[in-house]
């Protein structure tokens, strides 16, 4: 594999790019997360976080059995404002609502 | 290989002249700063996590000058300033983008904020002028202007990506010279001689001559060892990201009424949060960063209402950080009550990534040369001994 074949086809990260992390020692999924920006594009992960995980395995630089992918954040797939305001309350009209019992938020 | 931008196996020595323990923007960056002024300073970072783990890796990146006090709206003119050649100077693009910051009133209130905010930002030299809703819409043709009554807007504010931006401090810190250490915990402080003991989650004691308390929220953790109470404390907000699209807003537009901004990152996403009502009876200061519901409705209700093209924008992530809330909104810098070798640099109030370029260097030249500034006046510690401070500062945002 060349150096410039994308590992996170999302954000064009490439092989040559997870090479320059691990080169400055960020060998844990979160760290090259946050110094490619792998795995923050549309599909948050779902596509390049194996390939990483393969690569630091291969490599010797994490166990299979002890890696973890990074943090999943909601939503589970990507869903529009509109739908999710119409859970809500209209914004300009007739204010304060009701918030919920604490107790009911996740 | 280059050099580690942190490791759990660095060796560090047994004595240090200064030990900042959090690798977040604000110990890096003073750390780099100081390594510049005074290179023959031991100096080592401890992070617990790794970089950017904590809230300099979860902002929404915006730096802007339109503050409701003289003293910050200087500060930032400064920091700003300093982001204009930081790019060059550390070696990383940040995603710099200036395309300003549109402040929108809907209420009397907001309004009355915004004509104060311009006079004193014409006093302290910030180019703030104030729009009519039509001239604010030149500026961000899909707002809806229902209820607007007076926009402020200054074209120097901005935007960056957290993320380089404090890895560009990291990797110039450890080329000057400074040691940096993730994945590694200081789980005990105690007084030795002048300095202070550090017990470290890998078994290690080291010892060092001055301390830096840069881990914000987390700081009351670390200050109980010694006993020092300070009233800074974490305060959970959420913020999304979109899918990326095409350039289509220049500036980081704040609704003063609803606490909402939102603004489109150099990656092209929107990247935005909200003031959530607080709940009655449950206050969040348990340092949790978990993601609700309650914020991703309320959010959504607030941005489809003024900016209606919105409606079709999916979200594609949602995350939290917590702010790190000084009573009086001013932060909390310089030698602590009773220990005068262990610093903090904390309670930012939400506020510290753009204020880190300037705030660091500051500190730095405090800690090298001893030289004082009005704002290092204004952040001492001791301050709030004497009761309560008053708040001077209502442009906190989220």
């Amino acid at each position: 594999m060349t150096a410039r074949a994308f590992l996170c086809r999302c954000e064009d990260v490439t092989l040559g790019e997870i090479d320059r992390a691990i080169d400055r020692g960020l060998t844990t999924i979160e760290e090259i997360k946050r110094y490619t920006g792998l795995g923050t594009g549309p599909c948050q992960g779902k596509e390049c976080t194996g390939a990483l995980a393969r690569l630091l395995v291969d490599r010797g630089l994490a166990r299979a059995d002890a890696l973890q992918p990074f943090t999943a954040r909601p939503p589970a797939e990507p869903i529009t404002l509109g739908l999710l305001a119409a859970a809500r309350a209209p914004f300009f009209a007739a204010r304060p609502e009701e918030d919920p019992d604490p107790k009911d938020t996740p | 290989m280059s050099a580690a931008l942190g490791s759990a196996a660095l060796a560090l020595p047994a004595e240090l002249d200064l030990a900042v323990i959090g690798g977040g923007v604000m110990g890096l960056a003073t750390a780099y700063n100081l390594a510049l002024l005074a290179p023959a300073l031991k100096i080592a970072v401890i992070e617990r996590s790794y970089l950017v783990s904590g809230a300099s890796g979860r902002n929404g990146g915006g730096l802007r000058m339109q503050w409701g006090d003289r003293g910050n709206v200087a500060l930032m003119i400064e920091s700003i300033g300093l982001c204009k050649r930081l790019a060059q100077e550390l070696g990383i693009n940040l995603w710099f983008r200036q395309g300003g910051y549109l402040f929108l009133a809907r209420s009397a209130a907001a309004e009355a904020r915004l004509h104060r905010n311009a006079e004193l930002h014409r006093e302290v030299g910030a180019p703030t002028r104030l729009l009519t809703p039509a001239d604010a819409l030149t500026i961000a043709p899909h707002l809806c202007a229902e209820h607007l009554r007076l926009a402020s807007f200054n074209p120097e504010d901005g935007v960056v990506f957290p993320w380089p931006f404090v890895w560009g401090y990291a990797a110039k810190a450890v080329e000057r010279g400074v040691l940096l250490r993730t994945h590694t915990e200081v789980q005990g402080v105690s007084p030795a001689g002048d300095g202070y003991r550090l017990d470290l989650s890998s078994g290690e004691q080291i010892r060092a001559a001055r301390v830096l308390n840069a881990t914000g929220a987390w700081s009351g953790h670390l200050n109980r060892h010694l006993g020092i109470d300070l009233p800074n404390h974490p305060h959970r907000h959420e913020i999304f990201s979109s899918e990326p699209l095409r350039p289509f807003l220049d500036p980081l537009v704040v609704d003063l009424d609803s606490g909402l901004y939102f603004s489109q990152s150099t990656r092209g996403e929107l990247v935005t949060g909200i003031s959530l009502p607080e709940l009655v009876g449950y206050r969040d200061d348990t340092l949790k960063q978990h993601s609700t519901l309650r914020f991703l409705t309320t959010i959504a209700a607030t941005l489809t209402a003024l900016m209606p093209i919105t409606a079709g924008l999916k979200v594609l992530r949602q995350w939290a950080g917590p702010y790190d809330v000084s009573p009086d909104g001013d932060a909390i810098v310089g030698p602590s009550p009773g220990h005068p070798n262990f610093w903090q640099i904390c309670g930012f109030t939400g506020h510290g990534f753009m204020m880190a370029p300037a705030a660091a260097r500051l500190v730095a030249r405090w800690l090298a040369r001893g030289e004082g500034h009005p704002m290092l006046t204004r952040w001492d510690p001791s301050r709030f001994l004497s009761g309560a401070a008053a708040r001077r500062e209502d442009m906190i945002i989220g």
